[in-house]
């Protein structure tokens, strides 16, 4: 089966969040943002704080409402839901946040912490907890005497495999990891990756996968979004992450990052402003004011996301030529 | 200019930092890479004589200049802070009271360390300022932290730390908490002042990346150790250790496999 035949397990149409601010002013997180994501896959969404990144999936898991636009899973718009409904939707979208100590009562046990989203929604008796909470344990492959443990006598890594495991305890199709593996040091770092990886070819989860390390994103995500100032401005297929890529600010993210197999000889390339306040962001391309190839019409007209080839879409001025 | 000997700092009777030898030359960068509780901090913060208060000194020594830093008194300690020895942190908005001005900060920090007058202190935050590429320091100068984004506050922080142009600069993770682009600014930004003014710098960083664009030296750091030290393309293309070359292989890269 081709990319392109995979079911869509989730789509966002046009998804705009506007936050209220002092002095009527409004603060647009996410500006007509419209992704698709396909079962079994994952979406990397990549951008620096403040882009809306974050905004947009806790609108994917509920925990936000948009402003306008339709968020639907499995073909049901899910964004107007309420009470039972809305409750019972949620069990398809499951979140790992960045920190493993934060997101979890440091007063529960192991078992008690995995059970509950199944507790919640009446699935399980307590008698079964000590069963699927071990059972769940080797999923993330832990071993199963955790259970009984208390998570801050755990190394962060462990804390993150027992945040993927409550995670896929409702059996979710989409699993949405914000930052979930950027307090790790990189070896468990890698660990993590390998695991939701091996979760995730097993299950057929999709992935909605939240990161500002590019590298890592290339090598997990079939699909990236770049963001930023709450738009999209590319997507492309995740293996082009780098190389087939070619926004301005796309490549001054590129330019800007250190790695180990850089070119030591080149001084490092940056864009040497700061980003706008979300508050005001510039009229016509979001990037205009800090873009070294800005003509007089991106500081009128706003790009939107047009397709350049199969999979790639670019919202600048720069590639309308062709249409 | 610095020569720590076999130092071994002891927290509550456990070692932290274990056998620690290092000696840098005046306008030397020197990276320690490691992964958390690796010892990298407690390097820097013995050095800088910050330990908390379980943590000791329990062997070696650390030479500034010639003379021993573990000798002086606190006052003394307290006089080359700041003046000949200076230190970032991750986040220098955690340095900054956010119920003061920038600039009343600023100017008391400057004051402490040289008998000027209050007007003075300010035009010399100002330039600072203003040095490190901070568009309108006086504007700077009459904010709060807060009002400043994360990139700014870091800069403003090595704008204070390098006031007197210290012979040592110590950077405790200074970009770990940034976005890569502002990551790039400040990086550049460290090695434009060390080129100009000679200050030695130590840089605690776990990206290696930044590790390897900066240092003439890095260090790689276990379990309280140095496991291994050499120039970039030595810990880079030709890692001897095991240590070092899980590490290297752990970093995900542009160019290295794609599991999808």
């Amino acid at each position: 089966m081709s990319e392109n035949e995979k079911r869509i397990v989730l789509e966002a149409r046009e998804v705009t969040r506007i936050f209220p601010a002092s002095n009527n002013r409004q603060l647009v997180a996410n500006d007509k943002v419209s992704l698709t994501l396909h079962a079994g896959e994952t979406l990397g969404i990549v951008g620096e704080s403040g882009c809306g990144k974050s905004t947009f999936v806790r609108m994917l898991a509920q925990l936000d409402k948009p402003t306008s636009g339709e968020i639907h899973i499995f073909g049901d718009d899910i964004s107007g839901l309420k009470g039972s409904a809305k409750r019972k939707s949620r069990r398809h979208v499951q979140m790992v946040f960045q920190d493993p100590a934060d997101s979890f009562s440091p007063k529960m046990k192991v078992k008690d912490i995995l059970c509950e989203p199944l507790m919640n929604y009446g699935l399980i008796k307590p008698k079964e907890k000590q069963t699927i909470a071990e059972y769940l344990l080797s999923q993330v492959e832990l071993p199963t005497d955790f259970a009984d443990r208390y998570t801050h006598s755990m190394s962060g890594g462990q804390r993150q495999r027992i945040a993927i495991a409550r995670a896929l305890a409702l059996e979710p199709e989409i699993l949405i990891c914000d930052e979930a593996t950027s307090a790790l040091d990189v070896s468990v770092q890698k660990s993590i990756v390998d695991l939701l990886l091996s979760i995730q070819k097993k299950k057929e989860i999709a992935i909605v996968l939240i990161c500002h390390d590019v590298a890592l994103t290339r090598s997990m995500a079939h699909t990236a979004a770049v963001m930023y100032l709450g738009n999209v401005v590319e997507v492309v297929p995740g293996k082009q992450l780098g190389h087939g890529m070619c926004h301005p600010y796309t490549e001054a993210l590129r330019g800007a990052i250190f790695s180990i197999d850089m070119d030591f000889s080149k001084p490092i390339e940056s864009i040497e402003s700061e980003t706008p306040s979300p508050l005001d962001v510039p009229q016509g391309c979001p990037f205009a004011g800090r873009c070294d190839k800005c003509m007089d019409v991106c500081r009128i007209t706003k790009p939107f996301l047009r397709e350049v080839e199969p999979g790639h879409q670019i919202a600048c001025h720069l590639y309308n030529k062709t249409n | 200019m610095l020569n720590m000997n076999h130092v071994t700092v002891t927290y509550n009777d456990r070692p932290t930092l274990i056998d620690f030898d290092l000696h840098m030359k005046q306008g030397e960068i020197v990276s320690l890479v490691g992964e958390s509780g690796s010892g990298k901090t407690t390097a820097i913060r013995a050095l800088f004589g910050l330990l908390p208060h379980e943590g000791y000194v329990s062997d070696g020594d650390i030479l500034f200049e010639g003379e021993s830093l573990l000798s002086k008194s606190e006052d003394e300690m307290a006089r080359l802070r700041g003046s000949r020895i200076s230190m970032i942190f991750q986040d220098s908005g955690a340095m900054i009271n956010p119920i003061r001005r920038i600039g009343a900060q600023f100017v008391e920090y400057i004051r402490k360390h040289e008998k000027i007058s209050k007007k003075e202190a300010y035009r010399k935050g100002v330039a600072m300022l203003e040095a490190m590429r901070l568009p309108d320091g006086d504007n700077i100068m009459r904010s709060y932290g807060f009002q400043l984004s994360g990139g700014m506050r870091q800069r403003v922080g090595i704008a204070m730390a390098m006031t007197f142009r210290p012979d040592l600069l110590l950077a405790d993770e200074p970009t770990s908490a940034l976005d890569v682009t502002t990551q790039a600014q400040i990086v550049r930004q460290m090695m434009d002042l060390n080129k100009k003014t000679g200050t030695s710098i130590i840089i605690v960083t776990h990206n290696l990346g930044v590790a390897a664009y900066m240092s003439d030296r890095i260090l790689v750091m276990q379990n309280g150790r140095i496991v291994e030290q050499g120039d970039r393309e030595q810990i880079l293309k030709h890692p001897q250790q095991e240590y070092t070359q899980k590490l290297l292989a752990a970093i995900p890269t542009m160019e290295g496999e794609a599991y999808v």
